[in-house]
């Protein structure tokens, strides 16, 4: 099965996300910010990660930085799911090493079309 | 003609625009004269739906009286605007994305040995389809120096077309297909939306024709794609639309369909590409 660890610091965000993707058949966790979801990946790497970019302790942006430094072996799909919608954060956010991009809010349309684009869907 | 509101086609209660078993007949017969189309396919909920925002931009309350304003024939408009809710216009960019490779493998041979190609985008919707192919030829251009094709797109509907040419997206709308590198190369934001660069529009030519009641645009094309368009016609008028098709198609062109449409079975003048799975070539071709 399909893994997906959802990062945001709204709980109704998480819920929504869990649901959707549990429709499309991935197996979720679920991570409060960015500190958390690294413990996650650590433990144990997800396919792709849905990452918020505002979260206390940690950001997104920090996240990923992290991630991609780290020496996880696999390298998880990273898509932004953000409300940041400007063209210059979707560049910071690819040129840190994101997969995709979705802006907030979402359907399950919207989040299903960036899963087969990273060829998770 | 006089139209009495009598027999209410919905079975169930629910607060819906009346609509008589008379009006019903008007409707789907306009759709179908006018597109081919059959509304038997049609829920009549979907009727009920499809007519609900053209009723409110009416100041109507009942399809019944919406069917008398089209009879009583003073506003020329009314029929377009019924027909343009009635089709079905859901598209997305790159839909059935393997499909976009095939093409470009297909006409990449014909580009070297013949230079410029042309492809028709029948039923465009709002644009996502030729802005796809656009996108696709525009970057192989860059990194291959290949001719990008001249894309003609055509589609019944005004409203749709209107769209098209302006290319205007919504948050939702191009989030659907089009993977975020290609939104950041070729789509500039202005307010909430997302528009197509003026390089993209070049090379689309779009208009309005009725693909059951028009003969081809002129010319001959190496690629047609006519996808999720033919659903709902009869038999007889798909096997018209498919001769249609094929008198335009350039020799040893490919004929796309929608991912769930086949020829087998309504045409003999096309059968499969022996080697670009899925696309569709002249018979004996
Ligand atoms: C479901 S959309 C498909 C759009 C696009 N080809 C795709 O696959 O994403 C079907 C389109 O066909 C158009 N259409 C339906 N009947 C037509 C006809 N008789 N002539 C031309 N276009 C027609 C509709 O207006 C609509 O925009
Ligand atoms: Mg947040």
């Amino acid at each position: 099965m399909k893994t997906c660890l959802v990062v945001d610091d709204s709980k109704v965000i998480r819920k929504v996300a869990r649901h959707i993707l549990e429709t499309l058949d991935f197996s979720v966790r679920e991570a409060c910010d960015g500190r958390e979801a690294l413990d996650a990946c650590l433990e144990s790497a997800p396919d792709v990660i849905l990452l918020d970019w505002n979260m206390p302790v940690m950001s997104g942006m920090e996240f990923l930085q992290a991630l991609r430094a780290s020496d996880i072996a696999s390298r998880p799909k990273v898509v932004f799911c953000t409300t940041e919608n400007g063209m210059s954060y979707i560049r910071a956010a690819i040129e840190a090493g994101a997969d995709e991009y979705v802006m907030k809010p979402f359907d399950r349309d919207t989040l299903e079309s960036k899963l087969q684009i990273v060829g998770l869907a | 003609m006089s139209v009495r509101t009598t027999a209410p086609c919905r079975p169930d209660a629910s607060p819906a625009p009346a609509c008589s078993a008379n009006a019903l007949a008007v409707l789907s017969t306009l759709l179908e004269v006018r597109t081919g189309q059959q509304l038997a396919s049609y829920r009549s909920w979907r009727l009920d739906t499809a007519l609900k925002p053209l009723l409110r931009a009416r100041g109507l309350e009942t399809l019944d009286q919406l069917v008398v304003q089209l009879l009583d024939g003073q506003d020329k408009t009314i029929g377009d605007r019924i027909v343009d809710a009635l089709v079905n216009g859901e598209t997305s960019f790159f839909r059935d994305q393997p499909v976009f490779d095939l093409i470009a493998e297909g006409l990449s041979g014909v580009e070297r040995r013949r230079g410029r190609t042309r492809i028709w985008c029948a039923g465009c919707a709002t644009g996502q389809e030729p802005l796809s192919l656009a996108m696709m030829f525009a970057e192989r251009a860059e990194s291959s120096g290949e001719t990008p094709p001249d894309i003609v797109a055509t589609d019944i509907s005004e409203a749709s077309l209107a769209r098209a040419r302006a290319a205007r997206y919504n948050q939702f709308e191009i989030q659907r297909g089009l993977p975020i590198r290609r939104m950041m190369r070729w789509f500039t934001a202005d307010e909430a939306d997302w528009v197509a660069q003026p390089q993209l529009l070049r090379m689309i030519q779009y208009r309005r024709l009725n693909l059951v009641a028009e003969g081809p645009p002129a010319g001959r094309f190496d690629a047609i794609l006519c996808r999720n368009v033919l659903l709902y016609l009869s038999p007889a008028t798909k096997a018209q639309v498919f001769a249609r098709l094929a008198s335009a198609l350039a020799p040893g062109g490919l004929l796309v369909l929608g991912a769930g449409e086949t020829v087998i079975g309504q045409t003999g003048l096309f059968e499969p590409s022996k080697t670009l799975r899925g696309l569709y070539v002249r018979t004996g071709a």
